[in-house]
């Protein structure tokens, strides 16, 4: 049976990374794509979602016209504070973080290479090194239990994302485990990519041709659900 | 108890300012000493080196400027912030060009090492070592060193002539209390200048009216507190800060995927 081509909306990217993140789970979610993994969470999962700006345990975004204005998570989106919620300083948010107590920080990217390294802080190599958007995620992403990345697979231009080696500055050098793309989920597993799942009608070797660097199919590869 | 001197305006609070002092300024939107930036805007120094999360726009309101007007005028030597320039070429702002042209210095740094950085210099701890950044381009001429098996480097504190902080509430003896996530970098901040001065929501309550338990910052960081007049700045406009949202969630790492 052969389906349609459908790559994965945005919020289907969002519900693949909601079903990767465990049970009881200390969890960062990064601006875009993976913010929205929080509308796909499950009271059973347990999840407590901290921001960098010093939210731990913040729900959904603030409905229209109930916004605090004091109340925002690293997006500086209105959010909400779930029962038991509380606020910490900026070092104390990153205590947290560098202690190692966030199971999964989920982030988007430019690059991802085979090696695990991972490059969303510089568009360009201008060699400019005072000048970018670090954020919180090298931090997050030296210290958390693991890394998830949402994006697309390829640039505007039909580049791949997923490379052999990163073109840009890194956030971090290695550490990513999991990719989620319009085309796919991807495992990093011994300096390769592995495709764990794929987008309703795409083969195999489709998202090999778009990927720019070795790609393995896992032995139990599978359509996603969401 | 030594107490901070109250001023009766933001002008006053400011008035004394040395050119070329080094300034922390917190703020994660919420959290933002407004009223202390636009009173420092028409004070008129120059020569600053400022810390901050990021560096901003200029407004474009002349009743509320800050670090981004500051900069665009040139005022501003040098930018320590975890955001010196947006991550996409075609929303660079002023901050870039300068940066590019060499007017402005400008030091990146991740925004944990930043906190951190902070934390340490009020805390008296000249440097501490941290994983984020191993490898990467901040790590460069940086001391490495290896504990239990993990590579490590070197990051110094940050220690200012003054701090801009804003509070919701204070009481006379200058001890602070802050309301959610506008609390992010302001009682690091305020424990790491030489002079702190707050911007205060709520009017400041004599000396044992806060309850000592809920007190998140003492008094003793602080040197100087003044009121938010009634026609200050309270909360930025609403409307911009969702204009501010949709346009970061329009443009997230990664590209434009379909909607």
């Amino acid at each position: 049976m052969s389906d349609e081509k459908q790559p994965l909306t945005r919020d289907q990217m969002g519900a693949v990374l909601a079903q990767r993140i465990g049970k009881g789970w200390i969890v960062n979610l990064g601006i875009g794509i993976p913010v929205l993994a929080s509308n796909f969470f499950t009271d059973e999962q347990e999840i407590t979602l901290t921001s960098e700006n010093g939210v731990i345990g913040y729900g959904g975004l603030a409905p229209e016209g109930m916004e605090d204005p004091d109340l925002v998570n690293a997006g500086v989106q209105f959010t909400t504070l779930h029962p038991g919620g509380t606020i910490v300083h900026h070092a104390d948010s990153f205590a947290l973080i560098r202690s190692g107590r966030v199971d999964v920080t989920c982030l988007g990217a430019y690059e991802v290479a085979k090696d695990g390294s991972f490059a969303n802080w510089k568009t360009v190599n201008d060699g400019m090194g005072n000048m970018g958007g670090i954020g919180g995620a090298m931090d997050l992403a030296a210290c958390a239990q693991r890394i998830y990345i949402a994006m697309e697979h390829t640039t505007r231009d039909g580049q791949p994302r997923l490379v052999e080696q990163c073109s840009l500055p890194v956030t971090a050098p290695s550490g990513v485990d999991l990719v989620v793309t319009e085309l796919g989920v991807f495992t990093v597993q011994d300096g390769r990519f592995v495709l764990e799942e794929h987008a309703p009608g795409y083969t195999f070797e489709e998202i090999a041709a778009v990927t720019g660097a070795p790609l393995v199919a896992s032995p139990d590869l599978r359509r996603v659900s969401v | 108890m030594g107490k901070p001197t109250i001023y009766a305006s933001m002008n006053e609070a400011v008035a004394d300012f040395k050119d070329d002092s080094m300034l922390m300024i917190p703020g994660f939107g919420p959290g933002s000493p407004h009223n202390l930036m636009t009173a420092l805007y028409y004070q008129g120094a120059t020569g600053l080196t400022t810390v901050s999360n990021g560096v901003g726009f200029p407004s474009a309101d002349p009743r509320m400027r800050g670090l981004g007007d500051l900069v665009m005028e040139g005022r501003v030597k040098k930018v320590i912030a975890a955001f010196t320039a947006s991550t996409r070429p075609s929303r660079a702002g002023t901050a870039e060009e300068l940066i590019r042209s060499g007017a402005l210095q400008a030091e990146v740094t991740p925004q944990g090492t930043l906190a951190e950085r902070i934390r340490a210099g009020g805390a008296g701890i000249p440097a501490f070592f941290t994983p984020a950044g191993v490898g990467t381009l901040v790590a460069e001429g940086k001391e490495h060193r290896d504990f239990d098996g993990r590579t490590y480097l070197m990051e110094t504190a940050l220690f200012a002539d003054y701090a801009f902080v804003r509070a919701h509430r204070a009481d006379t003896a200058g001890n602070l209390i802050f309301r959610l996530s506008a609390r992010n970098f302001n009682p690091i901040m305020a424990m790491a200048a030489r002079t702190t001065i707050v911007e205060v929501e709520e009017p400041i309550v004599a000396a044992g009216e806060l309850d000592p338990d809920h007190i998140h910052l003492p008094g003793i960081y602080v040197q100087r507190l003044v009121q938010i007049p009634p026609d200050g700045i309270f909360s930025v406009n609403r409307q911009a800060m969702v204009g501010l949202q949709q346009a970061r969630a329009a443009s997230p790492p990664g590209g434009d995927l379909p909607r």
